[in-house]
């Protein structure tokens, strides 16, 4: 047993850390927030300088073969500063879906594009009506001769707008909600037929809803087998969720020390507010609650990386969801709660913390979701 | 024992509920279904509607426009306004000055304020907050100082709902920093907002809105006129407001239609190819805020059947129903949103925005908003410390 990080897991962490502190205060988030696309090519580029882009890519593609272990710490101070670049989408969920299901010439064509930061990517499943279900795609691809050509509206596509690259899943058999019959396509975000409604989301990063119509790919799009996606999609997905976990615990870490601070420091009634008992424990709660979200995230990111029965990975990653899920709605509440009406305004950090952390809760699944799939992987 | 509102009572609520069906214009119904932003405007506009009808303020006396209804009557009226869904009517005039004039006020002052709080000439504000007084208001630095026939007021209010629509400001000042007890040196002003010195700057709040300031004055010439009651009984007057009977503190008609929204829109939401309302996780939330909201409702209406009867004023009772209230309509708004699912998580356009669907948009934002509600009018903890002093003498 060791929970601590290994060495070059603690280099990239400080990394990571150094950076943000020094270049990613709230003041600098919030111009990248309010810019033209709400993303900095310069953070982007610096975290392909730093190698962050490549942890997790084979090393004959120029990155380093990691886990999701080996970006938890990252991906924490990634949570702590609130980043808004679209890290996830590219590296947990698009690129991730190209390094674990697709050919070697898309690997070659699309990884070292992605690890030296000259690739954005986005993955295109959500749609109206499905919820956090990932089987359920209506979205169709039929065949034309050497063409597939796909038809369909995605919503919540995380990191759309910024994509130079999307994977798209869409049905080429079978009905929606159908195991069987799923595909995964490369699209090129400028494609015809490709059309963005883009927004800003609750957590102010940016995504889009996205429509396909009559959109003509090659042969050479499809990612893996025809029909037979889902159980990629599903262990991306984990994959992903686990990250998020990580980068929970970082937006949490924020939230409650900025509510101790705020405990010490504000004075009501001639004394700090922190003095009062009904605070204490209540401060006392939400640092408990990290905690038990900090074991959850590390056997999510273990299981992802070691968990060769995929049965037990989606049962497990389950239950690190609903823990962080639970952790993030709790923790984010009272830290508005303790800093009275200051935690209400857009001024303070701590109230855009608490979108993240609300955000957070329900991505990849919300905690019923996710307690309702544990308790049917229980039951067998 | 009945549980039951008698067949006048039953009466009375469907006269009131006839005439809001009839009344409640159609876009200001739409924009606070739609959870939309309501201008001064609207807000306005309802006010005069119920003003025209003789309805606006039921509990002044019946010389001054109340309507004479009886205190069960006037919870009916609230919470029928609540359930219908008319925009609210902004209390700082027509509950918490027009009381405070009612009580303390001069013959001067009553005649001069209450007709204009009335028909909504003037829109009235609240300073009481300052930067270093929230929970612990006694300590409130505002300075007034006399000269000759006038107040010169210098300091800072937060957290004032709507200074920015408004024409008068009532505050708590320090007109005496040399008192033993914080509390006495402590006056009640009212200000008129157009005075040179007053300088409003807006607070945006995480959904996004502005519906609080922070307001400046600088050296602020008040006529001692608008002194009411003695200086150095401000306090008095702000605890007389905070014990006036407040019995619609748990906003149940409002809850009732969020509650009945709520199970409108997860039916229409789909979960694994069935409506929402058929996941047993989340109907087990829904009904359980329903519970909760029933029993509220009773509880209500039980220390309403109190007060008629004894004529005492509620006390620690209020501060149950707010807390209740308050976790109940804070339930309900993150229900809506977790019913939305993803449809909930895009926050505004970017690019023109259409095809953009406003309605799931607004249902985050809400959620942010309803945060507000354990916080102000006495936090939720300061409520509890009334309870466990008051009630439970601990
Ligand atoms: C949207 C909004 C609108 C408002 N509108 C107005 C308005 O129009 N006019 C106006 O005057 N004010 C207004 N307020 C201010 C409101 O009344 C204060 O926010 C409230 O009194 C809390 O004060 P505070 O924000 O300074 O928090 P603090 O008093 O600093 O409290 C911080 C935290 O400590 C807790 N706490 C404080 N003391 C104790 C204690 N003794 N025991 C246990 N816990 C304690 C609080 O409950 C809170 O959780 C508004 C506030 C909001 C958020």
């Amino acid at each position: 047993m060791n929970f601590d990080y290994n060495e070059e897991q603690q280099l990239l962490a400080d990394s990571v850390r150094r950076f943000v502190q020094k270049d990613y205060g709230f003041e600098a988030r919030k111009r990248i927030v309010a810019s033209r696309d709400g993303c900095s090519a310069q953070v982007w580029s610096t975290f392909a300088e730093m190698g962050l882009l490549g942890i997790p890519f084979p090393a004959e593609l120029g990155g380093f073969g990691g886990g999701a272990i080996d970006l938890m710490s990252a991906m924490e101070a990634i949570g702590e500063a609130l980043v808004v670049e679209p890290f996830l989408a590219t590296v947990g969920l698009g690129a991730q879906l190209v390094a674990r299901g697709g050919s070697a010439a898309q690997k070659k064509a699309i990884l070292p594009a992605v690890i030296e930061g000259r690739m954005k990517m986005a993955f295109a499943q959500t749609e109206r009506g499905a919820r956090y279900d990932l089987a359920r795609v209506a979205t169709s691809a039929r065949r034309a001769g050497e063409v597939w050509v796909l038809e369909g509206d995605k919503r919540m596509v995380l990191g759309a707008p910024l994509a130079d690259k999307l994977v798209v899943s869409a049905r080429t058999s079978g009905k929606p909600a159908d195991q069987q019959g799923i595909s995964l396509f490369l699209v090129d975000r400028e494609a015809a037929g490709v059309s963005l409604r883009p927004y800003v989301t609750l957590d102010e990063t940016r995504a889009a809803d996205v429509v396909l119509q009559a959109v003509e790919v090659g042969a050479d799009a499809l990612i893996g087998k025809e029909g037979e996606a889902l159980a990629l999609i599903e262990e991306v997905v984990d994959y992903a969720t686990a990250l998020l976990c990580a980068e929970a615990l970082g937006a949490m870490k924020y939230a409650n020390d900025a509510t101790l601070e705020y405990l010490k420091t504000r004075k009501q009634f001639g004394v700090p507010i922190g003095t009062f008992q009904a605070l204490q424990h209540r401060m006392v709660d939400m640092v408990i609650a990290a905690e038990q979200a900090r074991s959850m995230a590390c056997l999510a990111c273990a299981k992802v990386d070691g968990e060769t029965d995929a049965r037990e990975r989606k049962r497990l990653v389950s239950a690190a969801k609903v823990r962080i899920a639970d952790a993030c709605r709790h923790v984010s509440q009272e830290s508005i709660q303790l800093h009275g009406g200051m935690g209400m305004t857009e001024e303070m950090k701590v109230s855009h913390t608490f979108r993240r952390l609300t955000m957070i809760g329900q991505q990849f699944g919300d905690a019923e979701h996710h307690l309702e799939r544990f308790a049917a992987l229980e039951r067998g | 024992m009945d549980l039951n509102y008698s067949a006048e009572e039953l009466a009375f609520r469907d006269e009131v509920r006839g005439w809001l069906a009839a009344n409640l214009p159609e876009d200001l119904r739409r924009k606070i279904a739609e959870y939309e932003h309501l201008s001064k405007d609207d807000l306005l506009r309802w006010h005069r509607i119920l003003a025209k009808q003789g309805w606006v303020a039921p509990s002044w006396p019946k010389e001054w426009g109340g309507t004479g209804w009886n205190v069960v009557e006037r919870y009916i009226f609230e919470e029928e306004c609540g359930y219908a869904g008319t925009p609210p009517l902004v209390p700082f005039g027509l509950m918490m000055c027009a009381p405070v004039l009612l009580r303390f006020g001069t013959e001067a002052q009553k005649k001069r304020f209450l007709p204009r709080i009335y028909d909504g000439d003037d829109f009235w504000c609240q300073g009481y907050s300052e930067p270093g007084s929230g929970s612990d208001l006694a300590s409130l630095k505002t300075r007034a100082v006399r000269q000759g026939d006038r107040y010169v007021v210098s300091g800072q209010k937060i957290w004032t709902t709507l200074a920015h629509y408004a024409d008068w400001i009532f505050c708590l000042v320090r007109t005496d920093p040399g008192t033993a007890k914080r509390q006495e040196g402590i006056s009640f002003l009212l200000i008129d907002m157009k005075s040179p010195g007053i300088t409003v700057r807006p607070l945006i709040l995480m959904d996004g809105g502005h519906e609080v300031n922070e307001v400046f004055f600088e050296d602020v010439e008040v006529p001692v006129e608008n002194l009411v009651h003695e200086e150095g009984k401000g306090w008095t007057v702000a605890k007389y407001l905070l014990g006036h009977e407040r019995m619609n503190t748990g906003r149940i008609g409002a809850s009732k239609r969020e509650l009945a929204k709520l199970k409108e829109f997860a039916a229409a939401q789909v979960n694994h190819g069935r409506p929402m309302t058929d996941d047993v996780r989340f109907r087990d939330k829904l009904s359980r805020v329903e519970i909760e909201l029933t029993a509220l409702e009773i509880t209500n209406l039980r220390f309403l059947d109190q007060l008629r009867r004894t004529g005492q004023p509620p006390g620690a009772e209020v501060s149950m129903l707010k807390i209740k209230g308050t976790e109940i309509q804070q339930a309900l708004s993150e229900l809506m949103m977790q019913a939305a699912g993803p449809l909930a998580q895009p926050f505004r356009p970017v690019d023109g925005g259409d095809g953009f669907e406003a309605f799931t948009a607004a249902l985050a934002p809400r959620y942010c908003n309803m945060r507000k509600t354990t916080i102000y009018a006495g936090s939720n903890e300061i409520q509890r410390n009334i309870i466990s002093k008051m009630t439970l003498g601990l």
